[in-house]
């Protein structure tokens, strides 16, 4: 088995970094921030689908680069694989985590918002830090992706916390 | 109290949730570049890592004496042992040495022969001057702020600038005696 470190060491960092281009670069450019979050995401992705495809054929299709990061690159990453994947064969793909890691170790405990914030408006503030939070791991997998040769878009879906879907989209 | 033994921090670290180091050393060096790209100065990004560092440190010092259940350290050599044997391991999951006492015993050496956040790193020579492991030093000196120690803390050895090993000097400025939230009734 490689090398490990502790959990907490990933959730720091990720944490921090978020922090620091959301609060002190760029406070009031959430969309700056979140290019940047979703640049160093792009960065690991490709190089980690760089690492863990070296010694495998090369993919036939989309379909199979894409359960290659449904199953092994996932693992890798969560020990755990994607729990479901959806495609409308015409290019876009969901994966489906129905519990994804880096959400469950965030604060976004509902009922301590509310009483901070009767308007309600605090749980938008949570979906935003969430929201921040993914722009790493979809930069992850358009970075995994783009190694593979294959551009695409990738956003994720929220709603139905602690489940993440994450949406590919292959640009034709 | 002292440490139990060697094993200690082994016995810790086989006990935490773990994940794939290469995902934390790559994500760390794509920060680190981001960084770089956006602040331009290498004089910035070093303080940004401390800092990144220290805002770390002071929160996962709670986590760490919550999982290693250790008292109060006798002495500031207790709490250098502390760090390079328990918290090292712990997190990282390597062990470091501490070396290079000064006579009253307020400044050491810590040294990092195995050190995962530079798997797989090289730096350009347009980054002279960077510390690439700053936020370390960060961790170390935030962590020990929250348990009342000033420490000023510099890299005296550095193996991306062809040094053999990583060696922190860490230096106690003040120990800041601890204040309790009230008083006694007089």
């Amino acid at each position: 088995m490689g090398r490990e470190v502790s959990e907490s060491c990933i959730d720091s960092l990720l944490t921090e970094m978020v922090t620091t281009y959301c609060n002190r670069f760029y406070a009031n450019k959430p969309e700056l921030a979140a290019r940047r979050i979703e640049a160093i995401g792009f960065q690991v992705g490709h190089q980690l689908s760089e690492r863990y495809t070296m010694e495998r054929p090369r993919f036939s299709d989309h379909l199979e680069a894409i359960k290659f990061i449904c199953k092994d690159f996932w693992s890798e990453l969560f020990k755990k694989q994607i729990d479901n994947l959806k495609t409308n064969h015409r290019g876009t793909f969901v994966l489906q985590d129905n519990r994804f890691r880096w959400l469950t170790h965030l604060s976004l405990d509902p009922t301590t918002e509310n009483t901070e914030d009767p308007n309600g408006r605090s749980e938008n503030k949570g979906a935003q830090v969430a929201s921040m939070h993914l722009y790493f791991p979809c930069g992850i997998i358009r970075g995994a992706l783009s190694n593979l040769g294959i551009p695409c878009a990738v956003s994720a879906d929220i709603s139905n916390l602690p489940q993440c879907s994450f949406v590919i989209r292959i640009k034709a | 109290m002292a440490p139990a033994g060697p094993r200690f921090g082994d016995a810790i670290f086989a006990n935490v949730e773990r994940v794939n180091a290469e995902l934390f050393t790559l994500t760390y060096g794509a920060i680190v570049r981001q960084l770089l790209t956006d602040l331009e100065e290498v004089e910035e990004v070093n303080k940004q890592l401390d800092q990144m560092g220290y805002n770390i440190g002071i929160r996962l010092i709670d986590e760490f004496l919550a999982k290693s259940n250790v008292s109060r350290c006798v002495d500031f050599k207790e709490t250098a042992e502390m760090i390079a044997k328990v918290g090292f391991k712990m997190f990282l999951g390597v062990s470091a040495s501490v070396t290079n006492w000064d006579a009253d015993g307020t400044c050491c050496g810590i040294v990092l022969e195995d050190n995962p956040l530079v798997d797989f790193v090289e730096l350009p020579d347009t980054c002279q001057g960077l510390y690439y492991c700053n936020i370390l030093s960060g961790v170390i000196r935030g962590a020990l702020e929250m348990v009342s120690m000033k420490t000023e803390i510099t890299w005296v050895r550095d193996m991306l600038r062809g040094d053999d090993a990583f060696e922190l000097q860490v230096k106690l400025l003040k120990q800041v005696p601890e204040e309790y939230p009230y008083k006694d009734d007089e």
